[in-house]
């Protein structure tokens, strides 16, 4: 690593070449403002609050931006740049509502913060709001124009993350907004309902269609059987909400919240995770020795990804896998084998999930394969952000709270399972599973380096009885295109397939950092986030799904076999080229 | 074959949108008729810069330079002067002496000006080549690709002293020599042709009169820095001069001064028009990097600057026209010849557009160092109907204003600085008595606030809180804390905008509540506007002893306002009354005061 | 015209400067002011002209500009033609043919010799010192 000799605000500093002032002064100690930066993305440097002087220049940089060179003097605070950032802040809050109160980020906005922390107490300039009508239009996201800053985080994650392009400014001058694509409604746009929009909002401009109503209603609706499900990324990020540290465990907190709320049922997501190994990973065995489809085989457990892939890759449907997410299969199992084991009727089952994800509101009726219990396998889907502040609203003390287990006889999940929550997870968790499948035998050492940590594509080869199988994993939309124009053109070409196994998490990190995820991820949260992953995996006494006592049980008395008819008709759907553009 | 006569007619966008096409047309047709088209040679030019007179002719060599000429004119044009040999008088351009001054280098328009940017407009055909290289066109070319390092061309330019020519005059040398310095794979040279400022159109006129200047010096550029590629990026509204460097791009591929190993010398280089929507914005530099690379045209941090990361995050050189057209001069005649125009801070010449309340309006090239008073009144011509000159306003909307206390200033870039201005692209609007500053002020706002492209919240909100405020005070809303205010948004502005645009578009309101503080007073404390522009100040009222009663003005107000008996002084209704004017315009007594 | 290489770009610029350089006015000191007045085109002015014009292109003069003007008022002896240059005092010429033209050139513009027999306005010979035959 080569430095560089900097002084900031006349004290020695020795940096890394090329890191920029705001970095470097984070690191000596000095903290700079910034509101449209997010160390998720390259500095777009909008806002302006973060300007800094450099001795000897007559022009003030943006720390978010400028990077350190030999011999800078950075002043990173003196009476007239506080007075510049003020007068610039000042000058964002007369564009702001002042409805703090009724806000959704109320508590939790950055601009609120920033005002606190500056002690705002008066806007000397006059109030302009943009009087532009909110977009409901999706089933996932919400978008109120009104509250935009235009720091302009919604629009690049959208595009540079994401690589969807469903968000755009327009207009331009005082007139910029943020819209949909071509100004038309979200739903009309290419809108992947990732989400990544708004857990990297500021404020309260675009946030996650608000369901929590809808599972007090169930639960206090008599004889409504409510059965939730929680996703495996949940459990090591809604601590963070309640002031616990990102990756901490809090698993058997959930449900003690969830039977708290009055729920019914509590079953864990994880159990389905391993059923879709089963499925998933049977399929893959099956298309591998017995050529019965498309390779490489690519995973369809993130709808965000399978909406993306039906809209920009629709060649590639027949290298899904038809394997439903493990949600979806959570949910027709309750409707169906939990309902008549329990000797419920399943039109009195209300199907919630807990998701770290706002497409998974979608996914509940992306097809007709959705109700294939005969009613919705999932009725609602509720974010982790969501599910924290009903757990707040209704005076639940969640850290104080015990930990419980999930009930049979589909709560009981592998590290397998739980894994699923990460970039690399589901891969990982199918080869312990496909390697039985082919072997006979478990694998000696269940880890699969490979395919963990944050690199954007990784790519590995596993022996398998002296088969090398080929896998990528890709994570953040962005990188999933080169992916699939390197499978594109080998197939073009005639040539062997890259690889023989895909998967694909639309949001950086996997599900752990999904759009539903609470506020203010970072790669550091991430890590964290993935390290309490690997953690629950450890600590399972059962590694592989197709080891999970309740998974076999269910298959003896329900299912059948992986991939049979049954479990065809209940666990599996199909995909369909959709228009980038609806209208 | 031989000419004996040259008809000259200006092609540029000024005297082509009075009908400069169907004069051409039109005298082609009559020298056709009448069989005298071996004789007389009928050419489109460049822009004359006279443009207050246009449509222009002009015949050689005897020198008739036609001013205001109409398509209808054609005919007697070929009938009397080519065949008949006589000039038509009444097409001349009016001097008060007469024969003497008559030639176009005679007049007082041009007889202080230094053409070195302007030198081929009017003078060749755009459309022709080898007219460009007959007036030394590819010369410096030549000379560069075959007798010198790119070292030298460096040196050259540096002992040239010639700055960027788009707004902060950046030394071209050094913005050169450190892309050059960047190691690349691959280079890019970039001709800035988004010009924007109001009133100004330096570059439409060089880029329509003289297209090959600007190839030639890209090419130069491009030898010098490594680059082998270069963009054009040129507003779409400027059709003429697109289809003019359309042309002349292809004529030089044709002649392989474009192209792969160009002049044997193994050095490739060629160029790309894109075409700008015409946001004022893309003309910064990174925006424009932005939009040319088919993004939103919107600003990005500098540094990285573009001599590091520019298009397509490769390192570019960026010139705006002006600044190009000169390097084919500096190259061919020498640094050191360009360098003794012009003054110690500021070599060379500059081109200003010349508008407002001034009798000439035009393209005006003029040495650096040349004083406001040379250029308002030798060869501006001074100002309309003999009114008192107020202030000039350089710049643009970046710019402010130069008051009549400093008229004898000799231009250059640090004096335009010292007196709270810049030079900018070189837009130059003369004001007179009758506009108010704050007015101004606030036109300059407006323009930018539009033009803002909405990514930085400095700009984006304070451009246009302030303009509230301006507008606030143009109504007799203003209060004296809304100085301070649109003093404290200024600093918010100059410091944390993202780009040249929002940093200096307060610029106007601060030089002129720098100069003409008394006004912005006057309208705040005394609610009025002391050059009565400001409608929603301004009273008009009947001076009872000078009206006769003789109703005129009640006739005409369009909002029926004005009443009284016939023979007897006629009131106005304050209430109703919308300032329009009208009854003060009308009055042959004087009765009607505006205060 | 295909790829030029640096010679040929010399030539090209050369040839094209000949051409274009009966336009500029600027460092031209001869001028050839011919009288196109009816009476002169009647009499035959255009011819003359024109030998003008292509005697100066084949001797390669620059420096001269032929330029035209109404009816002197010498309409006896049209046409007129009126030749300006250093070292010589200004003359009218009349009766200008398209010989007579080139003579004017090879011998008044070349040869600073006045062509005698055509001169119209003879200035006294004491100005016409080392000029005149």
């Amino acid at each position: 690593m080569s430095t560089v000799n900097i002084k900031i605000n006349g004290i020695p500093a020795e940096v890394e070449a090329g890191s920029t002032i705001l970095t470097a002064a984070r690191k000596a100690g000095f903290k700079i403002p910034t509101l449209c930066y997010h160390p998720d993305l390259p500095a777009w440097a909008s806002c302006g609050i973060c300007v800094v002087k450099i001795e000897g220049s007559p022009k003030m940089l943006r720390a978010c931006a400028a990077t350190v060179s030999e011999g800078m003097s950075v002043i990173t605070q003196d009476p007239e740049i506080h007075e510049i950032r003020k007068t610039v802040l000042e000058l964002i809050l007369s564009t702001h509502p002042n409805d703090c109160l009724q806000c959704l980020r109320n508590g939790q906005c950055e601009l609120q913060t920033m005002a606190a922390d500056f002690g705002i107490r008066e806007v000397p300039f006059e109030a302009r709001v943009q009087e532009i009508p909110r977009d409901e239009s999706s089933c996932s996201i919400v978008f109120n124009p009104q509250k935009c800053i235009k720091c302009g985080r919604c629009v690049n994650v959208c595009q540079q993350l994401q690589d969807v392009w469903a968000l755009e400014f327009i207009g331009r001058g005082d007139g910029t907004r943020m819209a949909g694509a071509g100004d038309v409604v979200l739903n009309e746009t290419p809108c992947i309902k990732c989400g990544q929009c708004s857990a990297h909002c500021p404020v309260g401009a675009i946030y996650e269609v608000d369901e929590t109503h809808k599972l007090l209603e169930a639960i206090h609706t008599p004889d409504l059987h409510v059965a939730v499900q929680i996703a495996p990324a949940v459990r090591v990020a809604i601590g963070e909400a309640f002031g616990m540290e990102p990756g901490e465990i809090t698993t058997g907190k959930i449900y003690a919240a969830l039977r708290r709320l009055g729920v019914d049922a509590v079953f864990d997501t994880n159990f389905a995770a391993d059923l879709t190994i089963m499925e998933e990973g049977t399929e893959f065995v099956s298309r591998l020795t017995k050529g019965t489809g498309a390779i490489p085989l690519i995973t369809s457990c993130c709808p965000a990804w399978t909406d993306y892939m039906e809209k920009y890759f629709p060649d590639m449907i027949p290298h899904f896998s038809t394997a439903k997410s493990p949600m979806m299969m959570q949910g027709a199992v309750t409707k169906t084998y939990y309902a008549q084991k329990a000797n419920i009727d399943p039109a009195k089952i209300c199907s919630v999930a807990i998701m770290p994800c706002t497409a998974k509101k979608y996914e509940t009726r992306r097809s007709d394969n959705m109700q294939s219990s005969g009613y919705n396998d999932v009725d609602f889907v509720l974010t982790t952000r969501e599910l924290a502040r009903l757990i707040k609203a209704q005076g639940i003390e969640f850290t104080k709270l015990p930990d419980e287990k999930a009930d049979s006889p589909i709560g009981m999940y592998s590290g397998a399972g739980t894994i699923f929550g990460n970039t690399g997870g589901v891969m990982e968790a199918a080869i312990r599973t496909a390697y039985n499948l082919i072997t006979g035998k478990n694998l000696e050492k269940v880890e699969v380096d490979a395919v963990r940590g944050m690199e954007g594509v990784k790519r590995g080869a596993i022996n398998v009885d002296g088969t090398e199988v080929r896998v990528a994993v890709a994570h953040g939309m962005a990188n999933v295109r080169d992916l699939m124009k390197e499978v594109q053109q080998a197939r073009e070409e005639g040539k062997e397939p890259p690889y023989h196994f895909i998967e694909v998490m639309a949001c950086r990190g996997g599900c752990i950092a999904g759009g539903g995820q609470p506020y203010f991820t970072t790669d550091e949260v991430r890590r964290k986030r993935v390290e309490g992953i690997y953690k629950d995996d450890e600590a399972s006494t059962v590694r592989c799904s197709h080891e999970n006592p309740e998974i076999i049980e269910i298959y003896k008395d329900f299912l059948g076999s992986p991939n049979s008819h049954t479990a065809h008709q209940y666990l599996h759907t199909e995909y369909v080229p959709r228009p980038l553009y609806r209208k | 074959m031989n000419f004996k006569q040259y008809i000259l007619v200006c092609g540029g966008t000024g005297c082509e949108s009075s009908k400069s096409d169907e004069i051409y047309r039109n005298l082609l047709s009559a020298a056709e008729s009448k069989d005298v088209k071996s004789d007389v040679q009928i050419l489109k030019t460049g822009c004359f810069g006279l443009c207050e007179k246009g449509p222009i002719v002009k015949v050689l060599p005897d020198e008739s330079f036609y001013v205001h000429v109409k398509p209808e004119d054609a005919t007697e044009i070929i009938e009397e002067h080519v065949i008949k040999g006589r000039e038509v008088k009444r097409l001349l351009y009016d001097t008060s002496d007469s024969k003497a001054n008559k030639a176009m280098e005679n007049l007082d328009f041009y007889q202080k000006q230094f053409r070195i940017v302007l030198r081929n407009c009017g003078v060749i055909n755009p459309e022709d080549i080898d007219e460009y290289i007959a007036r030394d066109g590819y010369a410096a070319l030549s000379k560069v690709l075959s007798e010198m390092t790119p070292d030298d061309v460096i040196a050259e330019l540096k002992i040239s002293g010639l700055r960027g020519r788009g707004g902060a005059g950046f030394p071209t040398w050094l913005k050169w020599n450190l892309t050059k310095e960047v190691e690349s794979d691959q280079k890019y040279v970039v001709c800035n042709a988004d010009e924007g400022d109001p009133g100004a159109y330096m570059d439409r006129s060089t880029l329509e009169g003289d297209p090959h200047s600007l190839i030639e010096a890209m090419a130069i550029a491009a030898y010098t820095i490594g680059a082998d590629y270069g963009y054009i990026y040129i507003r779409a509204e400027y059709p003429l001069a697109i289809n003019r460097l359309k042309i002349a791009m292809e004529q030089a591929r044709g002649y392989g001064l474009l192209g792969k190993d160009i002049l044997g010398s193994g050095f490739n280089f060629d160029l790309e028009i894109r075409l700008g929507a015409g946001a004022f914005v893309c003309g910064e530099e990174t925006a424009l990097i932005a939009s040319l690379e088919g993004e939103r045209g919107m600003p990005r941090p500098r540094p990285p600057f573009p001599s590091v990361k520019g298009v397509f995050g490769k390192p570019t050189v960026i010139n705006n026209v002006e600044t190009w057209a000169n390097v084919p001069v500096i190259l061919h005649k020498g640094g050191k010849w360009f360098a003794s125009i012009g003054t110690e801070d500021s070599k060379g010449t500059k081109v200003f557009a010349l508008t407002g309340k001034i009798n000439n309006s035009g393209l005006v090239e003029v040495p650096m160092g040349t004083t406001l008073r040379e250029i308002v009144y030798d060869i501006g011509g001074g100002i309309k109907d003999g009114k008192k000159f107020k202030a000039v306003q350089t710049g643009g909307p970046s710019g402010g204003v130069i008051t009549a206390d400093y008229i004898d200033t000799p231009i250059d870039y640090a004096s335009l600085q010292k007196l709270g201005s810049i030079m900018g692209s070189g837009g130059m609007i003369i004001m007179d008595e009758d506009d108010c500053m704050v007015d101004v002020a606030k036109f300059y706002l407006d323009f930018t606030v539009d033009e803002s492209c909405g990514k930085c919240a400095p700009c984006r909100v304070g451009g246009k809180t302030m303009l509230h405020l301006l507008e606030g005070i143009t109504k007799g809303k203003g209060t004296m804390d809304d100085i301070e205010k649109m003093k404290k948004i200024a600093l918010g502005m100059s410091k944390a905008s993202l780009c040249g645009l929002g940093q200096t578009a307060p610029n106007p309101v601060l030089s002129t509540l720098r100069y003409f503080e008394d006004e912005y007073l006057a309208h705040i404390q005394e609610k009025r506007c002391p050059a009565g522009k400001c409608k929603d100040l301004t009273v008009y009222e009947i001076i009872s002893d000078k009206c006769i009663g003789c109703g005129l003005c009640a006739r005409r107000c369009p909002v029926s306002c004005i009443s009284g008996e016939k023979r007897q002084p006629h009131v106005i209704d304050q209430e109703k009354c919308i300032k329009c004017g009208e009854c003060y315009s009308v009055c042959k007594f004087e009765a009607v005061s505006k205060k | 015209m295909g790829k030029l290489t640096l010679e040929e770009l010399k030539k090209l610029r050369e040839s094209k400067q000949k051409e274009m350089s009966l336009r500029d006015t600027s460092d031209k000191n001869v001028h050839i002011i011919i009288g196109m007045g009816t009476c002169g085109i009647a009499a035959g002015a255009k011819d003359a002209y024109s030998a003008f014009v292509d005697e100066l292109a084949a001797h390669n003069l620059g420096n001269v500009t032929v330029k035209q003007t109404g009816c002197m008022g010498l309409c006896h002896a049209e046409p007129t033609v009126e030749v300006i240059m250093p070292e010589m005092p200004r003359i009218i010429y009349g009766n200008v043919n398209a010989q007579v033209a080139r003579d004017i050139v090879r011998k008044h513009v070349l040869g600073k010799i006045l062509v005698n027999d055509h001169v119209f306005d003879r200035p006294a010979i004491d100005i016409v010192e080392g000029g005149g035959n």
